[in-house]
């Protein structure tokens, strides 16, 4: 089936991008391939400019040079093929849990009972029913950012930009996130692109991983487990080639750690 | 801004503005605009006169003894009050209402308890400035860490080591910032209080000027206090972040 | 049954007022009158009217030079908090106005627009409104940067951007400054009530004082500090209810 799954097209192609704040290289001629309907991490020390990438690829900022292919028309800005989670949920603190969600199709101009109703159905979807009222400062971290999930679902973009999205989060909660962005990947058939710097996070959610080194960033390697992805979620974390390529990951990043 | 790739500095519009008034004032568009080259000439002039040496050096002694006396009773009070619950309580509505208090109404009053002086003007300056030094010595021991507290203990600081190693420390990023507003309001409550009690210091010199049209004379002693008040304020915001870097940190 | 706060509410203001009755019967001076006597001077003002029509008389500069700064405060602090070209161009101005004592151009103003409304609602301005400009220029520029990000990404428009990002989330400081701004106008409408022409509860206090009436002249300072108190809280309350759940940042003076 992996088989299958990389012979398809890539909903994303980074080709040979340069980014340069002033006389600081940040990213240098980075090439990489995201595979339409997979779930890509991009791995790295902080520093490494995953980041930068990330929102180069959502149009956010602009690349020095090089290009970046989505669905193979190139991207001169935010367009309704991508939708970015945030790192620190960026939701509108005067603003409903409703409204948060419905926030993208807002901005579209979706009317507003066709919107809340698509908002209502991905609220349910992330768990959230009953808290369509509330204000995101009566929320838990891990709800917020359910809200910046269904936020982001609700605008049914093909390519999901995720920025560290559970770093802020505790840890009981973040794996829970983790085993339901993997129901996430296998339901929903949208490529995802995943900012992390936690190696175990990586490798379990990841049909691929690109490893970034910085100063100046380029990258380093990719990794594809193949042997667990499609193994019971409760045992991937015991599985032994779960566990050689976080050892491997670790052994080669820990040169960069100061 | 940046012009030409180069970061032009955060107050240097007041150059162009100042090119303006200039323009404006060669111009001759108001009698009250002159020239601005014209005030600093005039500046020059007045600045060894015996009336303007008078009036700076009154002003400066009223303010300077109304903010220390508003420092030296401010800090300890905010401290006390933020160490002592049942003191709080007592005196934090007044602070509060004084806070924001329009003062100036209380200028007549001091003026016919204290005469039309510079006794009357040193009480309105620091009434102006201890407010807020109270209150922000007041939070600043209130949001001291607790962990820091609990680590002196535990090392087995004495009560006074506590205070003077952990507590004025602790507190002095926000006790500077609330002497920095204090010195602010009082530059503003000194020019009140000598306005309405116009025989003394800068109020007469303002009365002066201005009941004979002397234009010239009043900008340049306008420029004088105001450049005064800003580098007041500029030197005190930067002693301000000199210690703040460990405030913003704990606030986060 | 009293909550222990507010027992010791009154506890102190019972000590502050029960100061100033015996200090007033010493006599500390011959210009202090007691408590009581200035608070039977102030229900005098009250019952024959005197105050109101004062009040009314008052108020007017101030509720119209607030009214203006409101208006052209946040306007120009909206722009300078959009637009970086205009933030150095302009803040500079306000950021000296807000340091300098700008009482002392209230000679000047006389001379400009006489002794009338005109100048009394400009040294109104001048004391209210660098206050509200800046506090609005800083809340716009501070509105962080992952909501205008967040904006951005899903294809908001420039204006969506400001309408519905920026502005709301900007609204509770832009209050705030304006709360401060009315704080300061209350000076300027008291400064220039006892500078330019005594009206109004100026000319209660000045001309109670010149024919040494000192308990009317109390109640006058009296009322206009409690009146000013009291409406500044009743602001911050609206603020807490407005804004309750999202303060970020705080307006600075």
């Amino acid at each position: 089936m992996s088989e299958t799954k990389q012979i398809s097209e890539n909903a994303v192609e980074v080709r040979n991008v340069f980014k340069n704040y002033g006389d600081v290289e940040a990213l240098r001629d980075l090439t990489l391939q995201f595979p339409k309907g997979q779930l890509t991490s991009l791995l790295g020390p902080s520093g490494c400019g995953k980041t930068t990438l990330l929102k180069i690829i959502a149009g956010l900022i602009p690349a020095t040079s090089g290009e970046v292919l989505v669905n193979g028309k190139p991207v001169t800005g935010p367009g309704p093929d991508r939708a970015f989670v945030f790192q620190d949920f960026a939701l509108l603190p005067w603003a409903t849990v409703l409204r948060n969600v419905a926030f993208g199709l807002e901005l579209r101009g979706v009317p507003k009972p066709q919107r809340e109703e698509i908002a209502v159905k991905y609220i349910k979807d992330v768990g959230l029913s009953g808290f369509e009222q509330s204000y995101p400062h009566e929320l838990s971290g891990g709800m917020r950012q359910r809200v910046g999930l269904a936020r982001a679902l609700s605008v049914d973009a093909q390519v999901l930009l995720m920025d560290e999205p559970f770093s802020a989060v505790d840890e009981q909660t973040r794996r829970k996130f983790q085993e339901d962005l993997l129901s996430l990947v296998q339901n929903e058939n949208k490529t995802f692109l995943f900012v992390t710097h936690s190696i175990e996070e990586a490798v379990y959610v990841s049909d691929q991983i690109a490893i970034l080194l910085p100063r100046p960033s380029r990258v380093s390697e990719i990794i594809r487990p193949t042997g667990f992805r499609n193994k019971d979620k409760d045992s991937i974390r015991r599985d032994a080639e779960y566990l050689d390529i976080v050892d491997k990951i670790w052994a080669s990043l820990r040169t960069y750690v100061e | 801004m940046k012009l030409f790739g180069y970061e032009l500095p955060q107050m240097s519009s007041l150059i162009l503005w100042g090119l303006l008034w200039e323009i404006v004032g060669r111009l001759e568009v108001t009698f009250f605009i002159p020239a601005l080259s014209d005030i600093f000439v005039t500046l020059l002039e007045i600045s060894t006169t015996k009336v303007f040496l008078t009036a700076l050096s009154e002003t400066g002694y009223a303010f300077l003894l109304g903010t220390v006396s508003a420092i030296v009773i401010g800090i300890p009070l905010g401290i006390l009050m933020g160490k002592n619950r049942l003191v709080d309580e007592l005196l934090l509505p007044w602070v509060n209402i004084f806070l924001s208090a329009p003062l100036t109404a209380l200028v007549p009053v001091l003026m016919v308890l204290f005469g039309f002086g510079l006794q009357a003007i040193v009480i309105t300056t620091a009434l102006f400035a201890i407010w807020i030094i109270v209150l922000n010595a007041r939070a600043g021991v209130m949001q001291i860490n607790r962990s820091l507290v609990e680590m002196a203990h535990s090392f087995g600081a004495t009560p006074k080591d506590a205070f003077f190693k952990i507590y004025f420390w602790a507190a002095l990023p926000e006790i500077l910032g609330g002497v920095r507003i204090g010195f602010i309001r009082a530059v503003k409550g000194v020019i009140i209080g000598q306005l309405l009690i116009s025989i003394v210091g800068f109020g007469a010199l303002f009365e002066l000027y201005s009941s004979n049209f002397l234009m010239k004379h009043f900008w340049a002693v306008l420029i004088v206090l105001f450049s005064l008040a800003f580098i007041l304020a500029e030197i005190l915001a930067y002693l301000e972040k000199r210690v703040s870097y460990y405030a913003s940190r704990r606030a986060a | 049954m009293l909550s222990r706060s507010n027992l010791l509410k009154l506890l102190s203001a019972f000590f502050v007022f029960g100061a100033w009755e015996v200090a007033g019967r010493i006599p500390v001076s011959f210009a202090f009158p007691t408590f009581l006597e200035s608070m039977t001077a102030l229900s005098i003002l009250i019952w024959d009217g005197t105050l109101f029509t004062a009040y009314g008389e008052t108020l007017r500069p101030l509720v119209v030079g607030i009214l203006i700064s409101g208006f052209l405060g946040i306007g120009i602090g909206l722009f300078i908090g959009l637009n970086r070209k205009l933030d150095w161009l302009v803040s500079p101005i306000f950021v000296v106005m807000q340091t300098a004592p700008l009482a002392a151009l209230i000679p000047l103003l006389v001379m400009a627009y006489g002794i009338g409304l005109t100048s009394k609602v400009f040294v109104v301005c001048i004391m209210a409104m660098p206050v509200i400009a800046l506090n609005t220029g800083g809340a716009v520029r501070n509105t962080p940067a992952s909501i205008k990000e967040m904006g951005l990404s899903f294809l908001g428009t420039r204006s969506d951007i400001v309408l519905k990002i920026v502005l709301p989330a900007a609204s509770p400081v832009i209050f705030a400054g304006l709360r401060l701004g009315i704080s300061a106008g209350f000076i300027g409408a008291i400064l220039a009530e006892l500078k330019i022409t005594p009206t109004g509860v100026g000319d209660i206090i000045t001309y109670s004082r010149s024919i040494a009436d000192y308990p009317s002249m109390y109640a006058a300072i009296f009322s206009i500090i409690v009146l000013a108190v009291v409406f500044l809280n009743l602001l911050e309350k609206l603020e807490r209810i407005l804004f309750g759940g999202l303060n970020r940042g705080y307006a600075s003076e």
